[in-house]
């Protein structure tokens, strides 16, 4: 492949040719010590959570709830693999897509007979894939404070998983459960340091539009339904 | 306390009841109420046109005019914002820049004045009438006028005060904008006005003129029924 | 007369005259915007405190923009230590040849993209399409105007002004399917084309919202999940992205994610934002061999080069800035003739493609405030237009308007003058004869749609006078308190 840059050096120098006036910053914020803005400070503006674990998972459940996020409080992984039985039997399920994981291998061997098991591996079929009824994944992170899970291309089997069958399954345990993005990314640079996975995604409710007079569907192009499975810590 | 007052060029020339309502009102409240006659226009047309070395020195007439003040009241918010908050970016760099802040800190748009400098809220006045309120958008957005001109009215007896839907909607006035784009601005009119028809208010208020000439101009044309007036016009109504 | 130059503006002033006049659509467009307004008020007021929030992200973005040689240099050293590639390009055609060689090379035959406004602007689609190339826009509204034919009318909401019948005949005459009043089954038609779009695609093309320096990531919001896709599914993925889109650091994501919903939306937050650092990495089972990164200039370095404006480029491109202006409501997205609508569009599109050309719509605004009021990250929106209209006049004076402003402060700076004029003439008489019979005649244009108050008996200042002379008397009478 070309190492072309294009017309780097040219650019840098018409931005540092530009940026030799100061402009003014007309609506500054509280700064730290050090004078740089801080992250530190968003918690207090943006909205509240509370303290406790119970009020945090109320307000994951609140959210859950109005973003049409099916959420269920599994006690064990036999609930767990029940759960999944009935969707399967409901939705009338041939295949199911899914990656091995601590809390998913385990379920691997309960699926009901009738229902396939397509594994994600390295070098998948696009259209096998785009053909199953469901995909199951785990995820990093539940985000309380905006009702988010967030999946990587690590913990959730690749970039597509979660986002291409019409019915996205997560798997969760409790302590999962943080209170806001900003604790949520200080949690994956703790967990990935500077081994990010190449996807870091926030799934916020299933895949919607409001594209037609602003009229809300879900299911435009990926999950019609989004449902957590979320076990005890 | 002497007040001075800024009756812009349109006031004095096609709303003269509204400055002499104000006079009334600050009188009867026990203050002598100063005109200087050199005063003429903030500027603001050739201003928002781009015309910036014309509306300087227009302004630094104005600037003149209003050096000796103690305070300077407008009965326009936009031409109280014009001395509030666009002089000082208007001088930015140039030598009048801190006579420019001065007159700027110590303008008032007039229900600020009477609410939150004087502290009265309630004039006495009487008005018989359902009326609705449009707050015009630099006394709304650059002043910061929202709540005093509301205060005012709900002590005015016999009046009954209606929000519409559309009250923080532009008029489509703007200025030269109302005949450099006179489509827009009517269309912007028409919107403003059916919310005003929405509420069956009797009356229209406003603390500012400009926005009365372009929704009277609209409402006489199409509806007819529903009538304009300033705010000082109804406070000083027995 | 009409030169090249006229054009814009004259195009500007027949698409507003048409729909200023098309009531029906004016009330449909007002009307989705006004559940926008809900729904933004309603998540706006839960944040503890909006305008902290808002300063610190105008803080940042004033820290990333104002060191953005620093910031893009730091992404471009960690996204390709991941394998990454970045192409910088001055201009839309350096832009375009680099997509259009990449896919020559790479023998792609179609192409699958996802919402972004960057390729509008270098008109993308145009160039790969003409080269035989199969192009899918993959967000729903964005589809629906390639199916059309006519370019967004809103860059968040692409087909707002478009109502679901004409939706269901249009996906009718192009794709023959069977009319239907509901738009899910029309969201349904949409679906299930693009989802063989993604798996067929050999290359996806993206926008991005943010550029993470610290991390070397590319940050893209969206809603309905296509942007995933397109970014999962094909084996090269080219994001184009202009220079200004820096944030330092992936924990400010934090505060920019929720407002940008907030504001673009009223959501909390927005169904998918995803981060992406680089091709699919050792280990991973899927994601894009090859991942190329396309900074675009095309003069944003102009812009950066005005202190005065450079926070123009704050711009997270939320659009809160056109749903509430009032002008966007009532001429609509099209009238502008511009990639970006709106105040913010007005604001930018002159430094993007000349000041001369572009200068009427700054012209064409109130200054009502609404857009710099509601501004996530606290651009001063309609000051930029008047600095706009002030630029213009300087580079270039409108003679006869300059004239009739030269008249105005030469009277306006004589009280004297002033105190005689007026006497005589109401104020819009005045200069009226400077004006009247052009197209300027403010009189002719007010009357049109428009009553004219009636004058009064006397003006303020003969009042005020006569008023003092009778206090006078009364106190020489000793008849006042």
């Amino acid at each position: 492949m070309n190492q072309n840059r294009g017309d780097r050096e040219a650019i840098l120098g018409r931005v540092r040719e530009a940026l030799r006036e100061e402009a003014p910053l007309k609506h500054p914020a509280e700064r730290s010590a050090g004078g740089e803005p801080t992250t530190a400070h968003f918690r207090e503006w943006l909205p509240p959570v509370g303290a406790s674990i119970d009020e945090r998972f109320a307000l994951f459940a609140k959210l859950s709830e109005s973003l049409r996020t099916e959420l269920h409080l599994c006690a064990d992984m036999a609930e767990v693999s029940a759960f999944i039985k009935k969707l399967a039997e409901e939705g009338n399920w041939k295949t199911i897509a899914l990656h091995t994981g601590e809390l998913i291998s385990p379920l691997i061997l309960e699926l009901p007979p009738q229902l396939s098991p397509l594994l994600l591996q390295s070098g998948y079929d696009k259209d096998e894939l785009e053909a199953c009824d469901a995909g199951l994944t785990e995820c990093d992170l539940l985000v309380a404070q905006t009702g988010s899970v967030c999946v990587t291309s690590k913990s959730a089997g690749g970039r597509v998983l979660s986002v291409l069958p019409p019915h996205h399954i997560v798997v969760a345990r409790k302590s999962q459960l943080v209170t806001d993005l900003t604790e949520a990314y200080a949690s994956l640079a703790t967990k990935y340091r500077d081994a990010y996975p190449s996807m870091i995604s926030f799934i916020t409710g299933p895949s919607r539009t409001g594209d037609i007079e602003r009229i809300l569907v879900l299911g435009a192009h990926g999950p019609k339904r989004l449902t957590v499975l979320l076990l005890p810590s | 306390m002497r007040v001075t007052l800024f009756v812009p060029c349109f006031i004095d020339s096609l709303y003269p009841n509204v400055g002499m309502s104000m006079v009334h009102i600050l009188e009867r409240l026990g203050h002598s109420v100063d005109f200087p006659e050199e005063q003429t226009c903030c500027g603001q047309p050739p201003f928002n046109s781009g015309y910036w070395e014309e509306a300087r020195s227009v302004a630094v007439k104005q600037i003149e005019v209003f050096k000796n003040a103690e305070v300077v009241i407008s009965g326009s918010g936009s031409c109280g914002a014009m001395f509030k908050v666009f002089y000082p970016e208007l001088f930015h760099g140039h030598s009048a820049e801190a006579e420019a802040k001065a007159l700027s800190a110590k303008t008032w748009e007039f229900s600020e004045f009477l609410v939150n400098k004087l502290g009265v809220t309630d004039l006495g006045a009487r008005f018989e009438g359902r009326a609705t309120f449009h707050d015009g958008c630099h006394g709304l957005r650059e002043l910061g006028t929202k709540q005093a001109p509301r205060e005012l009215l709900s002590h005015v007896k016999g009046l009954e005060l209606v929000e519409m839907s559309e009250a923080e909607t532009c008029c489509g006035f703007g200025g030269t904008f109302a005949v450099k784009y006179p489509q827009i601005s009517t269309a912007m009119a028409e919107v403003k006005c059916n919310s005003i028809c929405e509420t069956k208010a009797d009356y229209v208020i406003s603390n500012d003129s400009s926005c009365l000439m372009q929704i009277g101009g609209w409402l006489n044309r199409n509806v007819g029924s529903v009538k304009c007036l300033h705010l000082a016009e109804v406070l000083a109504s027995r | 007369m009409s030169t090249i130059a006229d054009l814009p503006r004259q195009q500007f002033q027949s698409d507003a005259n048409r729909t200023a006049n098309d009531a029906p659509r004016r009330a449909a467009v007002r009307r989705a915007l006004s559940n926008y307004q809900t729904a933004r008020d309603r998540t706006g007021a839960t944040f503890t405190d909006w305008k902290s929030a808002r300063a610190s992200a105008a803080t940042i973005k004033h820290e990333a923009v104002n060191h953005l040689d620093r910031y893009l240099e730091e992404f471009e050293q960690k996204f390709t230590a991941r394998g990454g590639k970045v192409f910088w390009a001055t201009d839309s055609k350096q832009a375009r040849d680099y997509i259009l060689n990449l896919a020559k090379e790479k023998g792609v035959r179609s192409i699958v993209k996802s919402k972004a406004m960057t390729g509008e602007e270098i008109h993308l689609n145009e160039a790969l399409i003409k080269e035989g190339y199969a192009v899918v826009e993959s967000d729903l509204g964005e589809y629906i105007q390639q199916l059309k034919g006519e370019p967004p009318y809103h860059f968040v909401f692409p087909c707002m002004h478009l109502r679901r019948d004409e939706i269901s005949d249009l996906f009718h005459r192009e794709l023959g399917t069977a009319k239907t009043d509901s738009p899910e089954e029309l969201t349904m038609i949409a679906r299930n084309v693009l989802r063989r779009a993604y798996v067929d695609a050999d290359m996806g093309i993206s926008g991005g919202n943010f550029i993470v320096a610290d991390t070397g990531m590319i940050s893209i919001t969206e809603n309905e999940g296509n942007a995933r896709l397109t970014v999962g599914l094909p084996k090269i993925h080219v994001a184009l992205i202009g220079i200004e889109k820096v944030v330092p650091c992936l924990a400010d994501l934090a505060l920019f994610l929720p407002m940008l919903a907030t504001a673009g939306t009223g959501q909390h937050l927005t169904g998918y934002n995803s981060m992406y650092g680089g091709p699919r990495q050792p280990g991973e089972i899927d994601g894009p061999e090859e991942f190329h990164v396309v900074f675009l200039d095309n003069h944003r370095t102009r812009l950066l080069a005005d202190p005065e404006q450079r926070d123009a480029l704050h711009c997270i491109r939320c659009g809160a800035c056109l749903n509430v202006c009032p002008i966007f409501k009532n001429i609509g997205g099209h009238t502008y003739g511009t990639t970006y609508q709106g105040p913010i569009g007005s604001v930018i599109t002159p430094h993007f493609r000349g000041l001369e050309d572009w200068k009427h719509l700054s012209g064409a605004s109130s200054l009502c405030g609404a857009c710099t009021e509601t501004c996530p990250v606290g651009i001063d929106i309609h000051h930029h237009l008047l600095h706009n209209r002030r630029n213009a006049a300087a580079q270039k004076p409108a003679a006869g308007e300059q004239l009739l402003w030269k008249a105005f402060s030469f009277l306006m700076k004589r009280p004297a003058l002033y105190r005689l004029a007026t006497k005589f003439a109401p104020l819009g008489g005045l200069l009226h004869p400077l004006v009247e019979g052009t197209a300027m005649d403010p009189v002719a244009s007010w009357t049109a749609t428009r009553e004219f108050p009636a004058a009064p008996q006397g003006s303020f200042r003969e009042r005020f006078r006569a008023h003092k002379a009778a206090k006078a008397e009364l106190v020489k009478k000793g008849g006042v308190q």
